[in-house]
């Protein structure tokens, strides 16, 4: 158990203390950008928290795949947990996205001009579902065993909302096109910085997140055993 | 008996059930005329071009119904515990699936069939085209193959009605995009060839989902 938490002691000074040196990075070490100026260090942390979202789901399907082979509890747990810390991020980059749009494009929610957004929001009412599932079963077992299997056809329909979103938008006009961003060298080091930050951080909340879960498990554990032991 | 003959038994099944009480037909075809209907007036104030909102009115109608169907398909074997009996018959729980998906895919395909022609005379468009013909079967293949599985999830849980819209649109989103964009192309009168990216997109979308479908089937029912 100590070494346990030794490890979550690591990991939570690890993800403290990069994120304060992202935090510099960000602020005062990269440089303010020519024509978007300072709105343009959101991209950062946005950039950073839209991966952690995908990431996210991708490690549910792992999970979900993972229950459904060896039907170990923990990795329903690491689901769960998963999903529910990427709808997080995703609605951070889609808050962050929206205050970019707004200062560079002038409008908070740019259907028209970004795929990006439908299929983020797409992704938002996939694993939005994905948590109404789970809200409307009751056992236990048969919560992660449809959970898992709903996990892994929700990520295989990803690639096919991203496709067909991009092509719906390649029949439309371009307004707005944002190929190729190119970065200042110290920039792009803040910018990977941030990312592997993030990184670190999601797997410290996952961690935590399902600690919290085999804790919760274990409780209602012993509450049953309690009960059982009154009524008998 | 092969595979085939057993899945072919199970549609069978389906099929006699559904020719003795003809509950489904005639409740998911008076829902397609009602939303067509619906669409039609709720359009027809405002758009000047009908042509331009079909293949729209034409895909969320066929979803709608799709939905229908598939919540049904499912909840009739639950009653009366007719999945356990099921089941027990000496076959793979794959044979289920196929057999099942096979069904709903006749059913939903056969209410297009009778859905068309009226779609046609409304909007004044001539939707029988084999081009068109062969979009909608391969959209409706899409809808059956994903939703075969996650009716499957729904009918264990609480609100079953409620929660297989819930699951199936945002997965089956990229179908009706597909099919929404061929239909328009070819009301349009593009060529084909124009279109065919989309419809190999539609055919991978087919392939991947009942492959994903059957080999997730066992662990759901």
């Amino acid at each position: 158990m100590s070494r346990r938490f030794r490890l979550h002691d690591f990991v939570n000074w690890l993800s403290g203390l990069a994120m304060i040196g992202a935090l510099y990075l960000v602020f005062l070490y990269a440089p303010t950008e020519a024509t978007m100026g300072n709105v343009q260090r959101i991209f950062y942390f946005h950039v950073s928290s839209a991966w952690v979202g995908f990431f996210a789901f991708f490690v549910t399907l792992v999970a979900g795949i993972a229950y459904l082979r060896a039907g170990k509890r923990h990795w329903d747990i690491v689901a769960l947990s998963s999903v529910e810390i990427g709808m997080t991020f995703t609605a951070m980059a889609v808050i962050t996205g929206s205050i970019w749009a707004k200062s560079t494009w002038n409008a908070w929610w740019p259907w028209q001009q970004e795929p990006r957004l439908i299929m983020v929001t797409i992704l938002l009412l996939l694993y939005l579902a994905y948590l109404m599932l789970r809200a409307f079963l009751e056992e236990e077992e048969r919560k992660a065993r449809l959970a898992a299997v709903y996990g892994i056809v929700a990520f295989a329909s990803v690639p096919f909302t991203f496709m067909s979103i991009r092509w719906w938008q390649r029949l439309h006009p371009v307004v707005f096109e944002r190929e190729g961003i190119h970065l200042a060298p110290a920039m792009l080091v803040t910018f990977l910085f941030c990312l592997a930050t993030f990184t670190i951080f999601y797997f410290t909340l996952l961690l935590h997140r399902t600690r919290l879960g085999t804790l919760a498990d274990e409780a209602e554990g012993l509450k049953q055993k309690l009960r059982s032991q009154e009524g008998g | 008996m092969n595979f085939l003959a057993k899945v072919l038994t199970i549609v069978w099944k389906d099929v006699l059930a559904e020719l003795r009480t003809r509950e489904m037909f005639s409740s998911m075809f008076v829902f397609s005329l009602l939303l067509i209907v619906i669409f039609n007036f709720s359009f027809e104030l405002r758009v000047d071009n009908m042509a331009k909102v079909a293949p729209g009115v034409l895909w969320v109608t066929f979803a709608f119904a799709s939905t229908l169907e598939l919540n049904r398909s499912l909840s009739l074997e639950m009653e009366n515990d007719c999945l356990e009996g099921l089941f027990l018959a000496p076959m793979d729980r794959s044979v289920i699936y196929f057999g099942k998906m096979l069904g709903n895919l006749i059913f939903i395909s056969i209410i297009e069939a009778l859905m068309l022609p009226i779609f046609s005379v409304l909007f004044e468009l001539n939707l029988i085209q084999p081009s068109l013909l062969l979009t909608i079967f391969l959209g409706t293949a899409g809808i059956a193959a994903v939703g075969t599985l996650l009716s499957a999830i729904a009918v264990n849980t609480r609100a079953r009605e409620v929660m297989l819209p819930v699951l199936l649109f945002p997965i089956i989103l990229p179908v009706v995009i597909s099919a929404v964009r061929v239909t328009g192309g070819i009301l349009d009168g593009l060529p084909l060839a124009d279109l065919a990216h989309w419809l190999r997109f539609l055919i991978a979308f087919d392939i991947i989902f009942l492959v994903v479908s059957y080999m997730t089937f066992d662990y759901v029912v």
